[in-house]
This record gives C-alpha cells, sequence and structure tokens, in this order.
C-alpha cells in the first residue's frame, strides 16, 4: 500500500474515534469494510448473468442480449429495474412468515461467507483460524432457504422441488467436504490465507488433482447449476420451490444462486489454484488480487461452459453420482494424502 | 461491556427461540426455531473462544441433523390437536425431567463437581483451539473418541439394516447392463423385399 493511502487511512481513523468515540468507531469502520467487499460482489452477481447469456449465446452461435445499451451493457439494469416493478404475490394459504423469510435466507448466506475470502496477503476482511470451517457451516445453511421456500409456498410442486435441492444439497456438501480435507492436510492449517501460502512451492491443484475435478463437480451440484438444476427441473416440478415466487423474492433467490457460484469459484481458486499468487514467479509484479479475480472467473466461465455443454441428470444418477462415485473416491484420497502427508511431509 | 451486550443478545435470542420450539403449534415452526436456539449458541460459543466447536454445532448440528429432522416433521402430517389431548397424564413425569435438569444446572453453576475438585477448565490460550482439540482428542481422550465413533456406525449400519429390504418386481438400473448393451443386441436390420413387408 502506497505512503499516502496509509496517511489518509491514519487521518479518516483518527476523524472517526474524535467524533464518535472508539467503540462506535470501530462499528462504523466495521461496516464501511462490509459495503467496500459486497458492493463489488454485487456488482459481479448482476454482470455474471449478462456473462452468462452471452457466453451461451456465442456458444449457440447467436448474439444474446444486444438492445439494451451498447453490446447489452445494460441489460442486467433493466432486468433488476423489471424485477423492482412487478408485483409481489403473496400466496393465499402459504405460511406468510416462512415465505418472506426463504429468499432472504438464501441470498444472506451467500453473501455472509465473503468475510473469509482472502484477495491478496492482508486484504480479508475476517482472518480467522478456522475460515474453512466458516465456509462450510455457512454454505450448509443456505439449504434452509430453500426447504422453508418449498413448505413455506404450500404447493406440492413447490415442496418436492424444495425437498430435491435439500437432498441434493446435503448430499453433495458432504464430498465436498471430503475434498477440503486433503488441502488441510497439506497446508496443516485451516485458515485461508495460510492455505494459499502453503501453495508457494506448488498449487494444490495439482497433487489433487482428482480432489480438484471432485470439488468442482460437488460445487455445481451444490450451487443448483445446470447439469444439476434438479430443482427448477421446468419439464417435471414447473421451476420448483421458486414457482410461487414473483418479482424481487424470486430475483433474491436467482441473487443467491449467482453469488454462491462466485463465492465457489473463488473458494476453488483459493483452496486449489493458489489464490492470488502468480504461476510463475517471475509474474508476481501483477498484483494478488487480479491473479485471484483472474482464476475465478476462469471457474465461473466453465460453469456457464458446462451450462451449453450437457444435458440435465436424472435424479437417481444425481444421487448415485454423489454417494457412489465421489464419496469412495474422496474418502480414499484422504487416506492417500494423510500418508503422502506422513512419508513427505507437508507442502 | 460490547461482549456483554452480543452475550446478552444471542442468550436473549437462544431462551426466545427455545421457548418458540415448546409453544409454537406448527411443528415446522418449532423445529426452525430449534435451528434458530442453535444458531445462537454457536454464538455464545464464539464469545467464549471456542470457534471450533462454534463451526462444528453449525455444520452438524444445523447443516445435518436439523436438516432431516425438517425433512421427517414436513413429511409427516401429524394432527396436533390429538396429540394434545393426552398431555396432562404426562404431566407428572414431565415435572420430573424438568426437575432433574435444573438439580444438574444448579450442579454446574455452583460448580461441584462430583469428584470435588472445584477446578474450572482452563482455557487453552496458547494455540488455536482447533489444535487444542486434536492434541487432546487423538491422545488422552483416544479409547472414548473411538468408541463414540464405534458407536455412531453400528447405529448408521442399524439403520440400513432396519430399513432395507428387497422387493419383488422393483425395477432398478442397472449401469453395467446399460454399458455392456451394445447395438446388435437392440437393432436387427431385415432386408424385406418389395411386397413381402407384414
Amino acid at each position: 500500500m502506497p505512503d499516502y493511502l496509509k496517511e489518509l487511512l491514519v487521518t479518516i481513523h483518527g476523524l472517526g474515534e474524535g467524533f464518535l468515540g472508539i467503540t462506535l468507531w470501530t462499528l462504523v469502520w466495521t461496516v464501511i469494510k462490509i459495503v467496500i467487499l459486497l458492493a463489488p460482489v454485487l456488482f459481479m452477481v448482476t454482470y455474471i448473468t449478462l456473462a452468462e447469456r452471452k457466453i451461451i449465446g456465442f456458444m449457440q452461435v447467436r448474439y444474446g442480449p444486444n438492445r439494451v445499451g451498447f453490446w447489452g451493457i445494460l441489460q442486467p439494469l433493466a432486468d433488476a429495474v423489471k424485477l423492482l416493478f412487478k408485483e409481489l404475490l403473496l400466496p393465499e394459504k402459504a405460511d406468510k412468515a416462512i415465505f418472506l423469510l426463504a429468499p432472504a435466507l438464501t441470498l444472506v448466506p451467500a453473501l455472509v461467507a465473503w468475510a473469509v475470502i482472502p484477495f491478496s496477503p492482508g486484504i480479508v476482511l475476517a482472518d480467522i483460524n478456522i475460515g474453512i470451517l466458516y465456509i462450510l457451516a455457512i454454505s450448509s445453511m443456505g439449504v434452509y432457504g430453500i426447504i422453508m421456500a418449498g413448505w413455506g409456498s404450500n404447493n406440492r410442486f413447490s415442496f418436492l422441488g424444495g425437498l430435491r435441492s435439500a437432498a441434493q444439497m446435503v448430499s453433495y456438501e458432504v464430498s465436498m467436504g471430503f475434498t477440503l480435507i486433503p488441502v488441510v492436510l497439506l497446508s496443516g492449517s485451516l485458515n485461508l490465507t495460510d492455505v494459499v501460502n502453503a501453495q508457494k512451492g506448488m498449487w494444490f491443484a495439482i497433487p489433487l488433482l482428482p480432489m480438484f475435478v471432485i470439488y468442482f463437480i460437488s460445487v455445481v451440484a451444490e450451487t443448483n447449476r445446470s447439469p444439476f438444476d434438479l430443482p427448477e427441473a421446468e419439464a417435471e416440478l414447473v421451476a420448483g420451490f421458486i414457482t410461487e415466487y414473483s418479482a424481487m423474492s424470486s430475483g433474491l433467490f436467482f441473487m443467491g444462486e449467482y453469488a454462491n457460484m462466485i463465492l465457489v469459484s473463488f473458494m476453488g481458486s483459493i483452496l486449489f489454484l493458489g489464490g492470488w499468487l502468480p504461476p510463475v514467479p517471475f509474474l508476481s509484479f501483477i498484483p494478488g488480487i487480479i491473479w485471484l479475480g483472474l482464476k475465478a472467473s476462469m471457474l465461473l466461465f466453465v460453469f456457464l461452459w458446462i451450462r451449453a455443454t450437457f444435458p440435465r441428470y436424472r435424479y437417481d444418477q444425481l444421487m448415485r453420482l454423489g454417494w457412489k462415485v465421489f464419496l469412495p473416491i474422496s474418502l480414499a484420497w484422504i487416506f492417500i494424502t494423510g500418508l503422502g502427508v506422513l512419508l513427505f511431509g507437508k507442502a | 461491556m460490547a461482549a456483554d451486550l452480543v452475550f446478552y443478545f444471542f442468550s436473549a435470542i437462544t431462551v426466545g427461540a427455545a421457548l418458540g420450539v415448546i409453544v409454537s403449534r406448527n411443528q415446522v415452526h418449532s423445529v426452525l426455531f430449534l435451528i434458530l436456539a442453535f444458531f445462537n449458541t454457536a454464538g455464545l460459543f464464539v464469545l467464549l473462544e471456542a470457534e471450533f466447536l462454534a463451526a462444528l454445532l453449525v455444520i452438524v448440528y444445523m447443516g445435518a441433523v436439523a436438516v432431516l429432522f425438517l425433512f421427517v416433521v414436513m413429511m409427516l402430517n401429524v394432527d396436533y390437536e390429538d396429540l394434545r389431548k393426552g398431555a396432562i397424564q404426562h404431566l407428572p413425569m414431565g415435572i420430573f425431567v424438568g426437575l432433574v435438569l435444573l438439580a444438574e444446572f444448579a450442579f454446574i453453576l455452583s460448580g461441584i463437581h462430583v469428584d470435588g475438585h472445584q477446578v474450572h477448565a482452563q482455557a487453552a490460550a496458547q494455540v488455536s483451539n482447533t489444535m487444542a482439540i486434536g492434541q487432546v482428542l487423538y491422545t488422552k481422550f483416544l479409547l472414548p473418541f473411538e468408541i463414540a465413533s464405534m458407536i455412531l456406525l453400528v447405529a448408521l449400519i442399524g439403520a440400513v439394516v432396519l430399513t432395507h429390504r428387497k422387493r419383488k418386481g422393483v425395477k432398478r438400473q442397472v449401469i453395467a447392463d446399460q454399458i455392456a448393451r451394445k447395438r446388435e443386441d437392440a437393432v436387427e436390420l431385415v432386408k424385406v423385399a418389395p411386397g413381402q413387408g407384414a
């Protein structure tokens, strides 16, 4: 960080403490930091929708949105305005409190988890010792929004969609959790900054390649993305748990889905692709945050690419893949990694 | 000061949610209140600097146990007015259990332990508490830990054995059969002379 920025920060701190007192200022400063962190996240969430439509458009040899603004650049804003001004419908027999709480409970975990993501050395909102566990804990909460939406709508299709999705998320969380254990074994820490620093010699994607692949497929399933987008299987469940939602309440579900997608892409880059570290040391003049952004964008591109390529899985195939293929492989790999750490030492 | 406020915030919600579990008439609301109570208890653990336990509480109880709970409760269609009718005859038992719990809490709060050592647990401040737990779990408490995991395994297998049954006439997908299937098994090219075809 340049000196003049540091001086500016010190001045701001001094002014804030002078005006508000130290306790209140700490609170206000934390809120400012949260806003600085979440504004780009929400911006990405908005623009990944455009990226998705454009990229899939190009893959299917068509233009994608190109009417609103130059090259369709204002399309996400138009969509947001449309969602905001539509009518918010509340089904007569829905459980009102649960129905309205569900979209918020889907979006909030997807945003809260960003607190522990390190963007560069030292640039992290909360550098806690149990970063990986925190992410697992928070992401396990996302399922409640979906179950509550399915049940609260008081609609059979919604309920079935909600149950399906919940079963899917819980199943794939198991294999996703197991793929993280070899990473923890190799780095010897649950702190995400330590995990990145442990990859200075070699990115974990190289010794743990099968785990990286399983991690990626599991998170595709966990974020309910195509080809595992069974909860919303529009042909059989008329969009599953989102059926009864309209306007911004359904918009919140989509925001949650995209925020989760971006989050797991960043997590994948941090855990397996060396986070902010450049691929070769002489490229380190480029700031780490750009490397992390590039790696995450690459993973996000794969998300969209998969969606344009594969047909949807059948439900029993999905469960078979999660429990009978990924779980044994990732369990076995934990022991292999343990043996490797015992023989050759940590990374 | 600030920590005190946070403590009262979390504990007030925990107590409120716990009350909600037993008073709400809708069983799904009860489970959701229970989940809220779990989450706030995790917050209390964080205040005690037991962040590992807090994360485990959220992952295990909220992420797995409560989800299954919620599944079962949502799928069962229980008439709660029926259940309420006989509630009064279980009152003595309920009061007894409540008193036992109250006595236990009183013992804990007064600091009287069974062996009378009267020593409070020391916070492991030197190492992170994940490491501290790992160090005692795999050395001092290895046997109880292994026994607990065996009990869980037995319960797991028991559940599978109880629910697994063989039914006749169920069409199952056998992936190996599907992959082994060749074109010749399914399609036959027949040359039909003109006018001879059925």
